[in-house]
């Protein structure tokens, strides 16, 4: 493996967690807005609330991650991607603004006026914002985000069939991933039923995303015909074969009620569906752009793959023992 | 068809970039201070109460910790924008140096996750933890917040003092990101900063308490309130005077433009006087106080000291004068303003041992905190319109920077409307948050609301 390309792993390898803990984050605020009226909603707002609240900072600096990585290593595609889509990824901003400030808000107010409206603006933001992110990822994946700074349609480049069908694929990514770490959170706290609900909701979000995903495939065999051919016979094809055959076994697990088990099957499927499209795309990053052709120079590769293998030494540790206090039950009260 | 777009940016696209970077940077710097030292704040109190068993030092303690979840969120938030606006706004600057300054940004990204991480610990695992890991668990999050505050304003010094790389054909090439990182503005601009912080939320946490003691409520938990922010701020005053004259010197050194804009200095000379107040008009400063000499001593150490003008650069390489030189006089007016406050308390504690009596003094209390707020924004300000034309000080024009694509003044006006509602939501909550009487049950969750406030 190049330096490049180790590089190019540590960010799709940010990206995917992004996805998978940020992504949830998200879906959480979907069911929020889903969950019916104040009274009939409370215990899934609760479970929401509790689930997300000590975690969903930690899981949204993956964004920043995949960022600040993106403008290091590959400074050019980050100046074309953030100039050419800078209509989606402003509003994918301001979602991001208004999903997490409305949550911390409505955490602290004891109104049910206030926590209506700050709830509202949680779960809408929630809603929005994985859209706009799939329309760029849509964007990118057509081909449409030219090398250069500000050289697209800037409506164009994002109102198309692929952001389409990508930006609502993120939209039944974020719920489903959501309804599935939610049941076993709910089974955990004794809420079974509440659980049985969020497994229904996972199922048949489920099916949904898989639906969505077989419409984009068609998609893209008429919008980024390249594309289509790299995932469903090219170098991508292998993973997204692992994605199918992941998401039907969640389908199944979920039946059984193996509710850990489908965490990782879930996330398999999101995950190898993320990776099926960077090796289908790979070594591209824009069009008639490889990755080595626009990376930054050896000296700031080096530097900074040394300093996240400080970092994860450090980070890996407490990232596990956040996750293990609040997935662990309360010790009994004195 | 693409041409029509890589025309480059109006001057009011132009404009509107800078203004929603102005915005949205000027309006995270103030929470970003919270973040870095309310952490500390807090669990001082918090230790103290542990010490002590002082039932008013851990109410203090979860009351602090409520408000810093609000306050951190906010800041998360509010920060991403502006990785996001890095690239939306200028993309011409980021496509090109965005590898000489990611080095520091790819550590602050990793002392951001630490103080995410920790930050979920402390504050939902206050009841699930013993009290001493309890605390060990703020640890980090201090540590990781000045961290942050030092990796991200090593950046900013480097637009100042652009060191660490080599142009060739308009592509970086020899890239040290070390060297970038360690660049001659960073010691003066990174300790500058941090002690910023620690004052603005010192003052600005002293100065709520200050209200309601004017309001008669002088018990011991509002004492204690006013007191541990108060002391912190006011220690670190005298210190951040004599660091921002460091600054100073440096800027004179290294920025001579930027100083001559500072201070309205047209014509290069000697024995230049120091400007207090005034306002440049046709090229003229008028109004102003000036004292013999003054510049020249302070900036050289000689009363005749060589003190360069706007006259030695081109017209179209000089920064807004009026801005630049107001705001600078602001932020060292306000300094010095709240260290005679600083002074006033510490007579008092030394001579009596004990909190200041006079309703004069409370009154300028509370207005500390916005005070040091405009001080804070006072000195960016100077800073970074000081540093104009130039986003790269002396390398890349921010005309040259900015996006080309059209309607750059509608996201700005996006951008400012949300704002708007989230200052206006962020002040209502934290007022909502401080009017709780008379402490608060717990700092957040379930867990702990079932928990017996000790």
């Amino acid at each position: 493996m190049t330096l490049v390309e180790i590089v190019l792993a540590l960010l799709w390898t940010g990206l995917t967690a992004y996805a998978l803990l940020g992504g949830a984050d998200f879906g959480g605020g979907f069911w929020d807005l889903f969950a019916g009226s104040a009274a009939r909603g409370r215990a899934t707002r609760k479970l929401i609330e509790h689930s997300l609240g000590p975690i969903w900072e930690a899981n949204h600096v993956w964004l920043i991650y995949a960022v600040v990585l993106l403008w290091t290593a590959f400074p050019p595609v980050f100046a074309a991607i953030t100039s050419s889509l800078y209509i989606p990824l402003t509003l994918a901003a301001l979602g991001i603004i208004g999903r997490g400030a409305a949550f911390a808000f409505r955490k602290v107010s004891a109104q049910l006026w206030q926590q209506r409206l700050f709830g509202a603006v949680f779960a809408f933001s929630s809603v929005v914002t994985p859209f706009f992110f799939g329309a760029c990822a849509g964007a990118i994946a057509s081909g449409r985000v030219p090398p250069g700074v500000g050289q697209a349609d800037p409506m164009r480049v994002w109102l198309n069939p692929t952001s389409a069908a990508c930006g609502v694929l993120a939209v039944g990514i974020a719920a489903y991933l959501a309804a599935v770490y939610l049941t076993r959170d709910a089974q955990r706290q004794a809420e079974p039923g509440l659980a049985e609900t969020f497994a229904l909701r996972a199922r048949v979000a489920g099916v949904i995303v898989g639906g969505l995903a077989v419409a984009g495939l068609l998609v893209l065999r008429w919008d980024a015909p390249a594309l289509f051919r790299a995932l469903t016979s090219g170098p991508g094809s292998p993973l997204a074969a692992v994605s199918v055959i992941a998401g039907l076994v969640s389908l199944v697990l979920l039946h059984r009620r193996a509710y850990l088990a489908v965490r990782v099957t879930a996330a398999l499927a999101v995950a190898a569906l993320l990776w099926a499209w960077a090796a289908g795309q790979y070594p591209y990053l824009l069009p008639d752009t490889t990755a080595a052709e626009v990376s930054a120079t050896g000296p700031v590769l080096t530097a900074m793959v040394s300093v996240l293998g400080v970092g994860a030494l450090i980070l890996a540790p407490s990232m596990w023992w956040l996750f293990a206090l609040f997935q662990r039950d309360l010790p009994a009260r004195r | 068809m693409w041409g029509f777009f890589a025309q480059g940016a109006t001057p009011a696209d132009l404009m509107a970039a800078r203004m929603q970077m102005a915005l949205s940077l000027g309006w995270h710097i103030i929470v970003a201070c919270f973040g870095v030292a309310m952490p500390a704040m807090t669990l001082l109190a918090q230790w103290r109460g542990h010490r002590t068993g002082d039932v008013h030092y851990r109410l203090l303690a979860r009351r602090w910790a409520r408000a810093m979840g609000v306050l951190f969120a906010v800041g998360a938030v509010s920060g991403t924008i502006l990785s996001f606006e890095m690239g939306l706004l200028w993309p011409g600057f980021m496509g090109t140096y965005g590898q000489v300054i990611g080095l520091p940004f790819t550590m602050e990204g990793i002392a951001f996750f630490i103080e995410a991480i920790f930050l979920g610990i402390y504050l939902y695992a206050w009841d699930r933890l013993p009290p001493r890991r309890h605390m060990l668990a703020a640890i980090p999050i201090i540590v990781a917040g000045v961290a942050s505050a030092f990796f991200v304003v090593t950046a900013n010094a480097w637009m100042n003092q652009p060191t660490g790389f080599d142009l060739a054909g308009g592509r970086v090439v020899a890239v040290d990101p070390w060297a970038a990182m360690f660049n001659p503005a960073t010691p003066p601009q990174t300790v500058h900063m941090i002690l910023a912080a620690f004052m603005v939320t010192g003052y600005v946490m002293a100065s709520v308490y200050a209200v309601a003691m004017l309001r008669g409520r002088r018990d011991r938990y509002h004492r204690l309130g006013f007191a541990i922010p108060f002391t912190i701020a006011a220690v670190v005053t005298p210190v951040q005077i004599g660091v921002g004259d460091w600054a100073a010197h440096f800027v004179a050194e290294r920025q001579p433009v930027k100083l001559a804009a500072m201070e309205g200095v047209f014509q290069t000379g000697e024995g230049v006087p120091l400007h207090v107040g005034g306002v440049v008009i046709d090229g003229e400063m008028r109004y102003a106080i000036e004292i013999p000499h003054g510049l020249s001593l302070l900036a050289t150490w000689d009363p005749n000291g060589r003190i360069m003008g706007l006259d030695h650069v081109p017209r179209d390489e000089w920064p807004p004068v009026n801005v630049v030189h107001l705001s600078f006089q602001a932020m060292v007016a306000i300094g010095f303003a709240l260290l005679g406050l600083a002074a006033w308390a510490g007579f008092i504690a030394w001579r009596r041992r004990r909190l200041p009596r006079s309703p004069w003094f409370y009154r300028a209390a509370a207005l500390s905190g916005v005070g040091s707020v405009i001080a804070l924004e006072a000195g960016w300000v100077t800073t970074e319109v000081g540093r104009q034309p130039w986003i790269v000080y002396g390398v890349q024009r921010t005309a040259d920077a900015v996006n080309p694509a059209p309607g750059l003044v509608w996201g700005f006006v996006a951008v400012s409307v949300i704002y708007a509602m989230l200052t206006v939501a962020t002040v209502y909550v934290l007022r909502r948050l401080a009017r709780d009487v008379p402490v608060p049950v717990a700092p957040q969750e379930r867990d702990v609301e079932e928990y017996p406030v000790p």
